[in-house]
């Protein structure tokens, strides 16, 4: 398990991302995933978040934890509650609709799934 | 089991099998699942796909040495466990040996999201790593069609299933992956398409309130295997499947015989009693004794000190122990030997095909050479009889083979058509015996009579079938010119013929003495006309004798005169007339 990218937050705010990315070793899909989560998170999380890549070929026992069966998954571990995100994350909304960050990031676009 | 399975044996150089070690699927496959294969067992909910996927693992574990891993998609390893502890698989123990491995793979659709492309890389590395912590040679999937309910695309889940069944088959694993039944099709979302090597669907139908499992063998690549619908049922020891089929026709027959146990029903059977090995069916109405009949069979069996088997379905045990005690048939004391058994169900506990499969399952243990069935028409309440026939046909040819002596009772309805209500049935017998209610002059009397018996010079008689607390006692009937008779008219008539014979005797005595005394009469009559006779004949000679002297005395005279006349003596008589 390694960590990418440490946030400078240690106390983990309520609205603080804990993201693990599950991958199986260095396929296309994977990398294309790692690359479309950090412009993202960069771009909407900005300072509170945290990312996580699992490699399942190094570690396949933690695959049962979070009921791993699709790679790449995206786990949002914080805040709960959990939500996964299947994919190579290509498509930018949907990924903040799975994060529930949807409603902040389009408010201008009519409004979100939650209040 | 002793089943002619040599037939569908695989032959040296066709694909390698790996035993089930469940009851009867082996010998419909010929020797298991294809090795290294994946094998789809598709059914309905609740038809037994789960407990046959689980039986297949740890039968693997326990008995062939082959551990194995269990992908389960719908239950919990927790579930699981207490769920299959009711067949006797004590799953946590086999875990913690690491003979076996679970992994509940559990995806609800609500909590993913899905953008771009992926792949089920995750599943494969949990089933790899499962595989790895036991060394599993054996892999279970249920119901990997959850999937398609957790995951939005089905294309890529299409893709991704036909790589996962071939990298299963790529690392040898022998798999069997569970589908639900769909409609028109084997599994609702054609996994059969992928696995092609071996389909087996299991069916669970419920028929006048009385379920019934069945197994059968859709398609097996390269390999022989039993065509039909085999029930089966779910025991304490796990599956049972039926799997005798009418295919063999080859038990051998034996020639030796055994007793009845009632004397003279074995001299009506050609002096000795059925044939060993053979089927014997007692039909009648209600109350003619047909369980009497099987008492004494069974009974017989413990004489000779075999074991015997008795299934019946009307009474319980106790209950016919102490009937058959009435008629001096002790049961209990060979229950009590341990060479008799009596398994007493209702018959609505299984359809007929759970009674014949709990049938077979009791007869592989306790081993019997006989085996009483009381009755059949019960198991069949509510069947058609075209499909009572191939199931029986299983059931007599399983007992054949093993030479088990097998006596069926067979309650038929009043009326006439006895024979024809049982002629789908009595073919498959070898031996019939009817018994009959006569009814006449305000009584009830039971008859008997062979019907057939295949190969032995059986009596033709009807005999009058007596229940007593002696004992059943077979008597033959009153046989008059034109009418045969039983019960109080056969012994009124026979007295009747006796005082008849009595008379006749004495008409014949008075007759004699009459004639002989008619004929001393003549006798007598015949002596006093001799005597009278005597008298006549003395009478004439005297008459005889009197005129002769009379005769001679008148010639006396006349010379007397002529000598006083002439002086001198006269010659003769002539000359004495000249001178007249």
């Amino acid at each position: 398990m390694r960590i990418t990218k440490p946030t400078a937050g240690k106390p983990p705010a309520p609205d603080f991302y804990r993201l693990r990315l599950y991958v199986a070793g260095q396929t296309p899909k994977s990398i294309a995933a790692l690359a479309n989560l950090k412009k993202i998170c960069a771009t909407h999380l900005e300072g509170r978040y945290r990312i996580e890549v699992v490699d399942l070929l190094e570690n396949p026992k933690l695959a049962a934890g979070d009921q791993i069966l699709a790679i790449p998954t995206l786990v949002r571990k914080l805040p709960t509650p959990i939500k996964k995100i299947i994919g190579d994350l290509s498509d930018e909304e949907r990924v903040l609709v799975g994060l529930d960050l949807l409603p902040v990031a389009a408010a201008a676009a009519g409004g979100g799934r939650h209040g | 089991m002793n089943r002619p399975k040599a037939r569908l044996v695989t032959r040296p150089g066709s694909i390698r099998k790996v035993p089930t070690g469940i009851q009867g699927l082996d010998e419909i496959t010929g020797g298991g699942l294809p090795a290294g294969r994946p094998t789809l067992v598709c059914g309905g909910p609740g038809c037994g796909k789960t407990l046959l996927a689980m039986e297949f693992l740890v039968r693997g574990a326990t008995e062939f040495g082959e551990p194995g891993v269990f992908i389960a998609f719908e239950e919990s390893a927790r579930d699981l466990a207490d769920n299959v502890r009711s067949l006797g698989f004590d799953l946590d123990r086999l875990v913690s040996e690491k003979r076996i491995a679970i992994d509940y793979v559990r995806i609800e659709r609500s909590e993913i999201e899905e953008t771009g492309e992926y792949d089920l890389d995750g599943l494969f590395v949990r089933i790899e790593h499962a595989i790895d912590t036991v060394g599993a040679k054996r892999v279970v999937l249920d119901t990997v069609e959850a999937l398609f309910g957790g995951l939005p695309n089905e294309n890529i889940l299409r893709a991704e299933l036909r790589r996962l069944f071939r990298w299963l088959k790529d690392r040898g694993m022998t798999a069997v992956i569970t589908a639900e039944r769909g409609d028109g099709t084997l599994s609702r979302h054609g996994l059969e398409e992928f696995v092609a090597d071996c389909v087996v669907v299991l069916d669970h139908r419920i028929s006048e309130q009385v379920s019934t499992r069945r197994l059968r063998v859709v398609k097996y690549r390269g390999s022989l295997h039993g065509n039909n619908e085999y029930p089966f049922l779910i025991g304490a020891r796990g599956l049972s499947v039926l799997p005798v089929t009418s295919m063999g026709l080859d038990h051998k027959a034996s020639g030796r015989r055994v007793s009845s146990g009632l004397p003279r029903l074995d001299a009506m059977l050609g002096g000795k009693g059925y044939y060993r090995g053979s089927s014997i069916l007692v039909t009648g109405s209600p109350g003619t004794g047909k369980t009497s009949i099987a008492a004494a069979f069974a009974e017989a069996a413990c004489r000779r000190g075999e074991r015997c088997l008795m299934f019946v379905y009307e009474e319980s045990a106790s209950q016919i122990a102490r009937n058959m005690r009435s008629i001096g048939i002790d049961l209990e004391r060979w229950v009590d030997k341990g060479l008799l058994a009596i398994r007493a169900t209702r018959p609505t506990l299984h359809g007929l095909e759970g009674h014949l499969v709990a049938i077979h399952d009791e007869v592989q243990r306790f081993e019997p050479s006989a085996v009483v069935i009381d009755p059949i028409t019960n198991l069949t309440l509510v069947r058609n009889e075209w499909e009572l026939k191939p199931l029986l046909m299983r059931l007599i040819d399983f007992l054949k083979t093993r030479q088990v002596t097998a006596l069926f009772t067979s309650l038929t309805s009043g009326g006439d058509s006895l024979e024809e209500s049982q002629v789908g049935v009595s073919s498959l017998m070898d031996a019939w015996l009817l018994l009959r209610n006569i009814e006449s002059n305000g009584e009830r009397n039971r008859t008997f009579y062979v019907l057939k018996a295949r190969g032995l010079a059986h009596s033709n008689q009807v005999s009058e079938f007596v229940l007593s607390d002696k004992g059943i006692d077979l008597v033959e009937p009153y046989l008059g010119a034109d009418q045969v008779l039983t019960g109080t008219a056969r012994v009124v008539q026979e007295a009747h013929d006796r005082a008849a014979a009595a008379r006749r005797a004495q008409d014949h005595e008075a007759a004699v003495l009459q004639l002989t005394g008619r004929r001393k009469a003549i006798a007598a009559q015949l002596a006093a006309l001799e005597a009278e006779l005597d008298v006549e004949d003395r009478k004439l000679a005297a008459m005889v004798r009197e005129a002769a002297a009379q005769r001679k005395a008148a010639a006396g005279d006349r010379r007397a005169v002529a000598d006083l006349r002439h002086g001198k003596r006269p010659s003769n008589g002539r000359k004495e007339g000249k001178g007249r």
